[in-house]
């Protein structure tokens, strides 16, 4: 998850760095520079090594979505207010929100030539959720009708094509889900749904390390371990062309050593700050800092299958909650970088109200005390967070428990794992012993993203075994709506519930903390907390 | 860290081989009162080298078992409202306001007198787990000889062949609490191949003394030649090692810190780490334990130094 | 001399599979699994996941893993395929072991030169202020540890003075090397010190330098031929087994300055629990440093006359 963004390790634990991406849209972005601007100024970028190869399907960390993003276009993409926004779709529409009809715009060509047809979408897709192409965002496809034909739960495939997906003409083709989806257009405009060439199907292998997209850049090279290099596509059709000539994406071990060279000016935009710069890069770089919100939770989640919390009174857990001084902790060791949550849906996504949780996320001792008394106590009176070394926790888990234990007397400490792997494997293994950290960054932004897949029973999210007959039943209704609006409604209603049975307990926001140098201008950030690269501009020298 | 941990030991062990050569095979003894021990502790009480880092490791040892007489506050209380990053107030001599506060509004300098426990135990208990299993592989492989010996050899190659932070690193990782014992058993599992060496050859040297024939002629146990007549005259050059890496295993327990792999608790390696986000605007976080851990490492490497020096002959 | 080295290759066999087989268990060992590691919070579609599982090996019981991957490194020299990127491992250790070469190498001459030099003059003054001061000096250097020494010398070569470039952008430059390389270079540089000096000082009373005094020889050709020789073998010693340690040693180092080099790939490796990766990388280390305790043992015959082996 993106909160391993500020460890002082995250280049050597890029894993950690998780964050399924969602598209950036095409922000038109005001130049905020007075200087002359060079459209064909090339600038670098603070990034790492991709973790896969760059198949739009097969990149799940963020500095390997960054650069795929830049160089594939989906159908669709969204504003900063969660609103849909056509970029190579020319109309996505649907009568029962399960049928969708896809209309192009036509003259889309990928950066060797060819066009960019509804067949170069439909056999991508295809061939992405054909689990012997291994690509490790297939399940996206699972919504559509035939993918448990493609990859059955269990034995052989009995198809490789999806039979949802029809070509209808060069322009057109047709997505039938295997249930009525509302939202389903947000979730087109995840990297996953990109287009591939056909030249990509000869040698995939080859394509992941030369990638030919149809985005607003081109690739020019990859430098293994050092950088990639991309310029800009000249006849690229969509709403978000660059205004820059190209992007640099150098390879930083650390966010201290990228800090350090945006300073002597070898690095033009820093996606992050270290954590020994936060408290002063404002000073530093005044203008040039960016802190932005963006579209991601941080919360602690209840382990439910544990002996401790199994028949627990929600009261307890709201008690925790309300020990917990959120002000205080984001003002001070977090050095503002987050921004205390009242609710479990993150700001930036279509259905987000703030307040939600009511009182339950106001820092309340007293209060706190008696609610944990009434519930009958903390089983044990101790608690533990579990929580990743390498992820940059430990100081606000700290902060955290020494709130709770001298709120409420709770005697709590953290547990830490050496790694995020050791961590997930904890939490996969259902061995974690009391409470752990939780967080989620959007994949699309719609509600339903921080709410069906975190608290659903069955959901992928939800790895502390909360289980609540009566939200899943909600959640159905809900994604049954006839419309958007009343499936968004619904969400929320469920949203507003979810104080009663704490299924976690909601800490602070994220937001984007970063910089850039004096020779770029225009630098803004997407609610995935990606930079969008296209509307940056470079300054003439 | 092998930067430092890996090349210590190597040094030692070189320097070690040399005093071994002549400082422990037992001379003839013409004056019953000089022996190599005694000659030793003569020089020692005259160097200044032994008499620093003898007094701050008492020093430190003090703070280790009693840090209450140092200290009346809390190490784990953090008061963030009041406490956050106030700077260290230095006239108030053993306040807890004395070296200021941490970013959890902890005393730092509760923290540093408790912090010394997690260095001096790891160093200790890695420095007696490496030199009980180094010194017993390595004796039992010199005194044998033939396949023993190459298979205990070869098999210390293994272990010595692969790097030893990295190793530490992969072995602290497949554990879920990273306890004082946990560390220590990771840092000796790749530490005794060291004292193994030197004791290996200490004992070749030693084996081939008239006394022990004579012993051996005499029909003694193989135990009690070995523990009776070949341990007292190995003895030197591995306490210099052991000495010496104590300090190192201190170091090594820092950096495993510092790379989030270290102790679960106060440690000093832990908060020079925390304490490095700190860095730009409250630099005495960082500053007051990685002072103690230098001291530390210093004092136990002097020590070493002076214990060499004494017990070889040729330094005089 | 040819059957020495013929034994002493011999005997690399045993521990070259030895050292590969713990590395291969103890990687066994970590929780987690690499695989599933590449879906991060959200899990994926359990069908990729036991198809890729079955790609690299991993649903074959450990022994088979590791007959499979010694069989093809020695036969077909493959050290297997990185899990996330579907490189082979050769060619993230092509792009990762010349810059950590560089690295060591410009440590290497730095510890040798430094560390020769300051030996030299303790030893040719034992017992004297200078030699206590570099006694001193030599301690402090092995106390200080790699992170702090590395964050001081940044401050002051790098904010404040502006002399050198805080971190490494391109390896091929010496000038951003040179302060990793001095800090990789510290501790060793500090025992080549403690070595050089000790032997310096024991040699200076040893019969033969007596005697080519006697002969009236001039004091530079004494100290520079004569005494020289004979003292440098310990250090050429643990200079020979100190290459791999450097190579092996910089994953604090190679952090700090940005190197992305063998270090950085290793412990990036074990966070991943990409198993063969790091069996690859280590298997180089380990071969680098078995064949460099080789040399240095020949070297001792070139060195030292009295040494002949059979």
């Amino acid at each position: 998850m993106r909160g391993a963004k500020s460890a002082k390790w995250v280049a050597i634990a890029a894993v950690v760095a998780l964050g399924a991406t969602a598209c950036g849209g095409g922000g038109d972005s005001k130049g905020d520079s007075k200087a002359a601007v060079d459209p064909n100024g090339i600038f670098s970028v603070e990034s790492g090594e991709p973790q896969n190869p760059l198949q739009p399907a097969n990149t799940m960390e963020s500095y390997g979505s960054l650069v795929v993003k830049s160089l594939f276009s989906q159908l669709v993409s969204y504003d900063s207010a969660g609103k849909i926004v056509m970029v190579n779709a020319q109309s996505v529409d649907s009568k029962d929100n399960k049928t969708f009809t896809v209309k192009l715009k036509a003259g889309w060509k990928f950066h060797d030539g060819t066009p960019v047809t509804a067949t170069s979408y439909v056999k991508a897709w295809n061939w992405a959720a054909n689990p012997a192409n291994k690509q490790t965002n297939s399940f996206w496809f699972s919504d559509i009708q035939g993918y448990d034909q493609v990859a059955p739960a269990k034995g052989k495939p009995k198809a490789t094509e999806m039979s949802g997906l029809k070509v209808v003409d060069d322009n057109t083709f047709t997505i039938t889900l295997s249930k009525p989806m509302p939202y389903f257009v947000y979730k087109l405009g995840y990297e996953v749904f990109s287009p591939l060439p056909e030249s990509f199907y000869k040698d995939p292998k080859a394509a992941g390390e030369k990638p030919i997209g149809n985005g607003p850049y081109k690739f020019v090279s990859w430098q293994h371990k050092k950088q990639i290099q991309v310029a800009k596509y000249a006849d690229y059709k969509g709403p978000d062309a660059a205004k820059n000539g190209g992007v640099i994406f150098k390879n930083y071990a650390s966010p201290e050593t990228a800090y350090e060279d945006l300073k002597s000016g070898n690095v033009d935009v820093l996606t992050q700050i270290a954590p020994k710069d936060l408290p002063v890069y404002k000073q530093d770089l005044g203008s040039r800092a960016i802190d932005q919100s963006f579209s991601a939770i941080q919360t602690i989640a209840v382990a439910y299958y544990t002996k401790q919390w199994k028949n627990i009174d929600p009261k307890v857990i709201q008690g925790l909650s309300m020990a917990i001084d959120r002000n205080t902790i984001t003002k001070t060791v977090l050095n503002n970088t987050r921004e205390p949550a009242t609710g479990w849906v993150a700001k930036g996504v279509l259905g987000y109200k703030p307040n939600v949780a009511g009182d339950v996320t106001t820092y309340n001792p007293t209060k706190a005390k008696q609610l944990i008394k009434e519930g009958g106590g903390v089983p044990g009176n101790k608690i533990s967070i579990q929580f990743n070394a390498d992820g940059g926790h430990k100081d606000w888990v700290d902060a955290v428990c020494n709130s709770i234990t001298n709120a409420t007397g709770v005697k709590c400490v953290g547990d830490s794992k050496a790694d995020f792997q050791a961590d997930l494997n904890a939490r996969d293994a259902h061995q974690v012993k009391s409470l752990y950290r939780s967080g989620w960054v959007l994949d699309y932004p719609f509600i339903a993203n921080f709410i069906r897949d975190l608290y659903g029973t069955k959901s992928d999210g939800n790895q502390g075994g909360f289980s609540n007959k009566k939200i899943d039943d909600e959640i159905a209704a809900a994604d049954s709506a006839g419309t958007l609006e009343e499936s968004e409604q619904k969400y929320q209603e469920i949203e507003a519930q979810l104080k009663d049975s704490m299924p976690s307990i909601p800490l602070w926001y994220y937001k984007v903390n970063a910089g850039y140098s004096e020779k770029v201008s225009g630098v803004k950030f997407n609610q995935a907390g990606d930079p969008i690269l296209e509307s940056v501009q470079v300054t003439k020298k | 860290m092998p930067d430092v941990t890996k090349t210590v030991p190597e040094a030692a062990a070189e320097d070690a081989a040399v005093a071994a050569a002549g400082g422990t095979l037992p001379e003839p003894k013409p004056e019953k009162t000089r022996s190599l021990w005694g000659d030793a502790w003569q020089d020692l009480r005259r160097s200044w080298i032994f008499i620093v880092s003898a007094g701050l490791i008492l020093l430190l040892l003090t703070i280790t078992f009693f840090p209450g007489w140092f200290t009346g506050a809390d190490p784990t209380h953090g008061d963030l409202a009041k406490h956050f990053l106030q700077k260290p107030k230095m006239g108030k001599f053993f306040d807890p306001d004395w070296l200021g506060y941490d970013q959890q509004g902890r005393s730092v300098y509760a923290r540093v007198i408790y912090g010394a426990r997690a260095s001096i135990a790891v160093g200790f208990g890695t420095t007696m787990a490496v030199t009980l299993v180094g010194g017993l592989v390595g004796m039992i492989a010199g005194y044998f000889g033939g396949l023993v010996d190459s298979i205990l050899s070869r098999l210390t190659d293994v272990f010595f062949g692969i790097p030893f932070l990295l190793g530490t690193m992969v072995v602290l990782n497949s554990f879920q609490d990273r306890t004082t014992w946990v560390v220590i058993g990771a840092l000796s599992f790749f530490g005794w191949t060291q004292i193994a060496r030197v004791m290996r050859g200490a004992v070749i040297t030693t084996k081939q003394a008239d006394y022990v024939h004579a012993a051996q002629a005499l029909g003694a146990s193989t135990p009690r030649i070995l523990f009776r007549h070949i341990l007292p005259n190995t003895l030197a050059p591995v306490i210099v090692v052991a000495t010496i890496s104590l300090g190192v295993y201190i170091s090594a327990e820092a950096t495993l810190s510092y790379l989030g792999l270290g102790l679960n608790g106060v440690s000093w390696g832990n908060d020079i780490s925390d304490g490095g986000n700190q860095i730009r605007v409250a630099q005495w976080i960082m500053l007051y334990p990685s002072i103690m851990l230098i001291i530390t490492v210093l004092a136990f490497i002097m020590l070493g130094e002076a214990v060499r020096n004494a017990l070889d002959p040729k330094m005089r | 001399m040819g059957r020495y080295v013929a034994r002493r290759l011999l005997q690399m066999i045993p521990v070259f599979l030895g050292t590969t087989l713990l590395i291969f268990l103890m990687v066994y060992a970590l929780p987690g699994d690499p695989v599933r590691g590449l879906f991060g919070d959200k899990g994926g579609s359990p069908q990729v996941i036991a198809q890729l599982r079955h790609q690299y090996g991993l649903d074959q019981p450990i022994w088979m893993q590791y007959w499979h991957y010694m069989k093809n490194m020695i036969l077909h020299a493959d050290f297997g395929t990185q899990i996330a990127s579907g490189r082979p491992v050769t060619d993230v250790l092509g792009d990762a072991f010349p810059v950590t070469l560089r690295l060591a190498a410009l440590a290497f001459i730095i510890e040798m030169v430094f560390g020769i030099a300051l030996g030299i003059v303790a030893g040719l003054r034992a017992g004297r202020l200078t030699d206590n001061a570099i006694l001193l000096f030599t301690l402090l250097l092995i106390s200080v540890p790699v992170f702090v020494l590395g964050y001081i010398l940044k401050v002051i070569f790098a904010f404040d003075l502006n002399w050198l470039p805080p971190n490494v952008n391109d390896s091929t430059n010496v000038n951003e090397l040179l302060m990793p390389a001095i800090v990789l270079a510290t501790a060793s540089l500090a025992y080549v010190t403690r070595l050089t000096r000790t032997s310096i000082a024991e040699n200076l009373r040893a019969d033969y330098i007596r005697t080519a005094i006697a002969k009236g020889l001039p004091r530079r050709r004494v100290v520079g031929v004569h005494l020289m020789r004979n003292s440098l073998i310990p250090v050429v010693t643990y200079l020979g087994t100190d290459i791999g340690a450097l190579m092996g040693g910089a994953v604090v180092t190679e952090g700090l300055f940005n190197i992305q080099g063998i270090g950085g790939t290793i412990a990036q490796s074990i966070v991943r629990r990409e198993g063969t990766t790091l069996v690859g990388l280590v298997t180089i280390l380990v071969l680098v440093y078995l064949l460099a305790n080789l040399l240095v043992d020949l070297l001792y015959a070139v060195l030292d006359p009295r040494i002949r082996y059979a």
